[in-house]
């Protein structure tokens, strides 16, 4: 069967009245690049997380050990799992440990981006800058933050302000350069612009060069937020007192796989949250700018 | 009075070790009213020219005097209008079109009507309040010409504005600038690659070598004023076209040789 090169015409925009034309499973959905039906999308999106817990679930009975309780099965259950977050929340006191955790994302996401956007912004427009900042920020960038633990904690005992420098070296470093190439890119054409129309030095800087970075500034926030949960957790499984990677330590080693899963996914679904909020706030801020996705 | 004149100007590059003469000691004076535009082969430095006018490039040798007074930073008496990333995009159509005047400070109310009036004039009707991404690409430039023209300046200097558009658009636009000419008549250097375009815009074409740039040939247009798109077809716009195609092409052929003779 030969395939015709298909049109990018959308599939549901053919009129009602126009006869349906068949076309064959491969030329509809495996074109590359090319549109779906929505309502195909949404399905596969749900079929995404249906097959993920069948699979699970089918391990969770094939390695079902009957000699131990449900609980500390190597591979729980989905139900399990779910009755051991209600059971966390109600009677261990993991939303402290949530909230712990969400203090110092927070705080140390915060104090990285405080330093990292406006030294960012600088180097991306001052070359003087870039030149002095550029080549040790490149080589820090590479040392994993989760390897300076030990050594913090050597020098900052086991508190509050080592989790805080380890999410701080992990975030800091990533975004000062992601904001130094934002600002880099902003098109020459459009300070220019400002200064025939009679702008200072000054004025452009404040009036264009700043708005034109700041959608892809949030942008940048958000990825390197994500980042940041990695790096929290590693600090947090190493040494703390409280905050959910302390709690996924403890569950270890009383074999709590059950509680493991369920403190995993809560952070999956904090991540989604701070995701969501960044989205939200970028759509409410930046209405001009024109999507690429969608 | 508003004209802009080029004294000597040249422009030289390092790019590693082989120094790159772009421009060699260009001179041209545009009076005051007149439109004169530039045309060339394809990197001859005729958009360097430009940069070096608006003051945003200093020359390596040279001076602009705008009205006989040396102009060397870039300034709101020289507006410029790009060819693209012209619009800045948080900004609607009209705070755009507002942007030189919020500058200088001038009142809110004298701003609105300066902004409304350019807004009809450049059909962009019903577009005010739109942001940039709302707009075709020549409704774009349109805004960008407002934009320039808001601020009043004694001198608009335009970089292939037209280029990034399609055929049929284009030919709107010359023709809504030419209208726009005959109404403010300002001083205008226009660089284009667009032959047609140049003929049909300008009093003057300078017609620019390959590089290093010089102005090879000045002509005059004496097609009669206004300008309208049945001149297009016209024996005398062609004759004119045939002059400059001529010696475009001829530049054009010396730039691909001495390339293959680098190579």
């Amino acid at each position: 069967m030969s395939e015709r090169v298909p049109a990018t015409r959308s599939v549901t925009a053919s009129p009602a009245t126009a006869r349906r034309r068949r076309r064959s499973f491969v030329s509809t959905y495996l074109t590359p690049k090319r549109g779906i039906p929505r309502r195909t999308i949404a399905i596969l999106g749900v079929v995404g997380f249906v097959v993920i817990i069948a699979v699970w679930t089918v391990v969770a009975i094939l390695t079902y050990n009957k000699d131990v309780p449900a609980e500390v099965q190597l591979v729980p259950r989905p139900d399990v799992v779910v009755v051991a977050w209600i059971d966390m929340v109600a009677h261990l006191g993991f939303l402290a440990d949530v909230g712990w955790s969400t203090f110092r994302i927070v705080a140390g996401f915060a104090l990285a981006a405080l330093i990292a956007v406006p030294l960012g912004l600088l180097m991306g427009s001052f070359e003087i800058v870039r030149a002095f900042f550029q080549p040790p920020i490149n080589a820090i960038r590479y040392m994993p933050a989760s390897a300076f633990i030990p050594l913090l904690i050597l020098l900052q005992g086991l508190g509050e302000t080592e989790k805080l420098t380890v999410i701080w070296i992990g975030v800091f470093f990533q975004l000062v350069l992601m904001v130094m190439d934002i600002a880099h890119r902003v098109p020459t054409e459009m300070l220019n612009v400002a200064y025939t129309l009679g702008a200072s030095r000054w004025t452009v800087f404040r009036k264009v060069f700043l708005p034109a970075t700041f959608p892809e500034v949030v942008d940048a926030l958000r990825i390197t937020m994500g980042w940041a949960w990695t790096y929290l957790i590693v600090a947090e499984l190493v040494a703390a007192q409280a905050g959910i990677g302390n709690f996924i330590l403890i569950a270890q080693r009383y074999f709590r796989a059950d509680r493991i899963i369920a403190a995993i996914i809560t952070i999956g679904v904090l991540g989604l949250i701070t995701d969501f909020l960044f989205a939200t706030y970028h759509r409410w801020a930046f209405p001009y700018v024109e999507k690429v996705h969608g | 009075m508003s004209e802009i004149r080029l004294i000597e100007v040249a422009m030289r590059f390092t790019t590693g070790r082989r120094q790159v003469q772009a421009l060699e000691r260009i001179s041209l004076t545009v009076p005051d009213g007149q439109f004169a535009c530039i045309v060339g082969p394809s990197g001859c430095g005729k958009s360097t020219l430009l940069m070096v006018a608006a003051g945003l490039t200093e020359p390596s040798e040279g001076d602009v005097l705008v009205d006989g007074k040396p102009a060397s930073e870039p300034g709101a008496d020289r507006g410029m209008v790009f060819q693209s990333y012209s619009l800045y995009p948080w900004l609607s159509v009209r705070r755009n079109i507002e942007f030189g005047l919020e500058i200088k400070r001038i009142p809110r109310t004298q701003r609105r009507q300066r902004s409304s009036e350019l807004i009809h004039l450049m059909k962009l009707d019903g577009f005010a309040e739109a942001y940039p991404k709302a707009l075709s690409g020549g409704m774009k430039q349109r805004a960008a010409i407002a934009r320039a023209l808001a601020n009043d300046p004694q001198v608009l200097l335009m970089d292939e504005p037209f280029g990034a558009l399609d055929a049929q658009t284009r030919q709107i636009m010359q023709e809504l600038l030419t209208d726009l000419w005959q109404r403010y008549r300002k001083t205008v250097l226009f660089v284009t690659h667009d032959i047609e375009e140049a003929i049909f815009l300008g009093d003057v074409i300078y017609v620019m070598t390959n590089r290093p740039g010089r102005i090879r040939t000045t002509l005059r247009v004496d097609l009669p004023r206004p300008r309208t798109f049945e001149m297009v077809g016209s024996p005398q716009f062609a004759e004119l076209r045939n002059q400059v195609v001529g010696i475009i092409h001829e530049e054009s052929l010396k730039a691909v040789e001495s390339e293959l003779a680098r190579a």
